[in-house]
């Protein structure tokens, strides 16, 4: 359903996104994140029409967003990091707008403004100015605008940013049932909500994407070993030297010792070699006591931050499928 | 075509959303009932001196007299009102960051440019047609040439035109209303003296180039009942002028934004 390929988009001297290359299947969403300024933004205004790209491609439900931008733009739903509300329209009046504007037929405009106002739990509001909503129903009425010519694909930049938690349940509720009518790319920053909300997401870091695939295997391709945290009273060199010569072990570090009797140890073993139960009878055979065993895991968090800092030499630039 | 009226329709509303078009349409008004009861007043007595001395008009004609003041202080008017009309056109949808749903419907460009000035076009003609009452209040005391009234209309509405189109123009090259307003100002007050410029350079080239530029000589020719293609189409030409530098600064624009 989205196509993009090799996008770059330069201001001045410096690429905002560097030959950005992704794909997204028809009824997917799809979370595009990433830390502020890495070219989120960017990515999506070039999707959806709103600037042209420096050189690349994007097509959209077949047709391409340089060539044919209005048939683009009839089949696309964008939500802007910035809802474009017009503050003196009512919530009624402005969806009417954006309606003709989307050029929705005249006889199924108001069937349509009805419908995102039942869908976006606007019905309440549909009647006041629109500069007099909070925040949480200024968001909504932009969502209602994205949706209101029932588009193929919705492009949502930082849906909930700036709302308060209460408001942002409501958002990615709102974006869940959507899901299946429609194919959703949305971006964020906030790792959660990629993970809640998404089937598949895609890093962004500094222009490139280093990374796409679900949360479950992202965080199983980048672990290369597992860890184990140990905590051991009455432990002895004699005793982690054993556990050294277990085979497969890459490495036993004596993390600290604890007024000389408690030891915190961790141990690190290859992917797919459980050696938690060899390491457990080792210890005790010692006549040790083993006070606590527990495998490390390495959050998206982790990933994520993995991802978005270390040496760009270091960066996995794999992904596109 | 129903592009731009989406366009336009919005436009002439949020007009009447704020105080701006009530406040300009008063004023306007205001403005125009003074100006013309005070020619009124003065035609009268230079009439009548003139009746008491030569015993009749002879060369003067009062009626045209007051036609030609009141057309002429219209445009004065319209010279300071005009960019208050066009000045949030195209600085608002950037502020706001609307332009980012303009330019992502299914609409062109030109659709956009064209369906703003229509709007604002469309609000310039109610205010015209509110001053209707000045010739009707005449006609009712005294005998007056309807030809010279239409010409003159059809005049301030073609040099309105012009005023709104280069307003737009000025309205695309910012984010700030008042800047915009002060620039469209600038270009109106730049039609006006090139006129004088053509006066002092008169008999060279460039002064009777300057004097075709200039929208005054062409404007009185309507005010006399002269309906001329040639002040036509320079009127029309200046406003696809206007509206042609404004499209490319809006398209322009965001290959920058
Ligand atoms: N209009 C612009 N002019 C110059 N640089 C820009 C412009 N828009 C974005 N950038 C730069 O491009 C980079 C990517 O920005 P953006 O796409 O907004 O990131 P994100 O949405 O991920 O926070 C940033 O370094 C930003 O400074
Ligand atoms: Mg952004």
């Amino acid at each position: 359903m989205i196509e993009v390929n090799h996008l770059t988009k330069q201001y001045g001297g410096v690429k905002a996104i560097d030959h950005v290359t992704f794909k997204v299947n028809k009824g997917e969403i799809v979370a595009f994140l990433g830390p502020n300024g890495a070219g989120k933004t960017t990515t999506m205004r070039i999707i959806a029409g709103f600037v042209p790209a420096t050189s690349g491609t994007a097509v959209i439900a077949g047709f391409d967003v340089f060539e044919k931008p209005l048939e683009v733009k009839r089949r696309i739903g964008y939500l802007p990091e910035i809802p474009p509300l017009y503050s003196d329209m009512t919530v009624s009046e402005y969806l009417t707008f954006v309606a003709k504007l989307k050029q929705v037929a005249s006889k199924e405009i108001s069937p349509a403004v009805e419908n995102v106002l039942n869908k976006c739990n606007l019905v309440s509001v549909k009647t006041r100015l629109i500069k007099n909503l909070s925040k949480g129903f200024q968001q909504r009425a932009g969502l209602a605008q994205a949706l209101i010519h029932n588009p193929e694909v919705l492009i949502l930049d930082e849906p909930t940013v700036g709302l308060d938690p209460h408001q942002i349940i409501e958002i990615r509720d709102l974006i869940l049932n959507l899901a299946g009518e429609h194919t959703i790319i949305l971006s964020t920053h906030i790792l959660q909500e990629a993970t809640a909300l998404c089937q598949r997401v895609l890093i962004i870091n500094e222009g490139h994407i280093v990374a796409e695939d679900t949360p479950e295997r992202l965080s199983a391709n980048l672990r290369k070993s597992e860890k184990v945290n140990l905590v051991i009273r009455r432990g002895s060199d004699e005793m982690i030297n054993e556990i050294k010569m277990i085979p497969d072990v890459i490495n036993v570090i004596v993390q600290s010792k604890e007024g000389g009797d408690i030891w915190n140890v961790m141990a690190e073993y290859p992917v797919g070699s459980d050696l938690r139960e060899e390491i457990a009878r080792i210890i005790v055979q010692k006549g040790a006591g083993l006070l606590e065993l527990k495998a490390q895991t390495l959050s998206l968090e982790d990933i994520f931050l993995k991802l978005t800092q270390e040496e760009p030499a270091n960066l996995n630039h794999g992904g596109a499928a | 075509m129903r592009n731009i009226w989406t366009i336009a329709q919005k436009e002439l509303r949020s007009y009447f959303y704020s105080p701006i078009a009530y406040v300009v349409l008063f004023i306007f008004l205001m403005v125009m009932g003074l100006l013309y009861s005070n020619i009124v007043a003065a035609v009268n007595q230079a009439s009548m001196q003139m009746m008491r001395f030569q015993g009749g008009m002879g060369q003067f004609n009062p009626k045209e007299v007051i036609f030609r003041q009141s057309f002429g202080n219209m445009i004065i008017v319209l010279l300071l009102v005009m960019p208050l009309l066009t000045m949030r056109l195209f600085t608002e949808e950037k502020k706001m960051k609307t332009s980012e749903l303009l330019f992502t419907s299914p609409i062109t460009v030109f659709e956009i440019v064209f369906g703003k000035f229509l709007g604002a076009l469309l609000l310039y003609l109610l205010m015209l047609v509110l001053t209707f009452y000045i010739p009707v209040l005449m006609a009712s005391v005294t005998e007056i040439s309807w030809k010279a009234v239409l010409s003159g209309y059809l005049g301030l509405l073609l040099c309105g035109g012009v005023f709104l189109a280069w307003g737009s123009l000025a309205s695309s090259l910012t984010e700030n209303q008042i800047i915009s307003a002060v620039i469209s100002f600038g270009f109106l007050l730049s039609l006006w003296i090139v006129g004088f410029m053509g006066q002092v350079f008169s008999d060279t080239p460039i002064g009777t180039l300057l004097s075709y530029l200039s929208l005054i000589s062409h404007f009185e020719n309507f005010t006399k009942g002269l309906i001329d293609t040639s002040d036509i189409a320079y009127a029309v030409g200046m406003i696809v002028l206007g509206l042609f530098v404004t499209y490319q600064v809006v398209d322009s624009q965001r290959w920058k934004s």
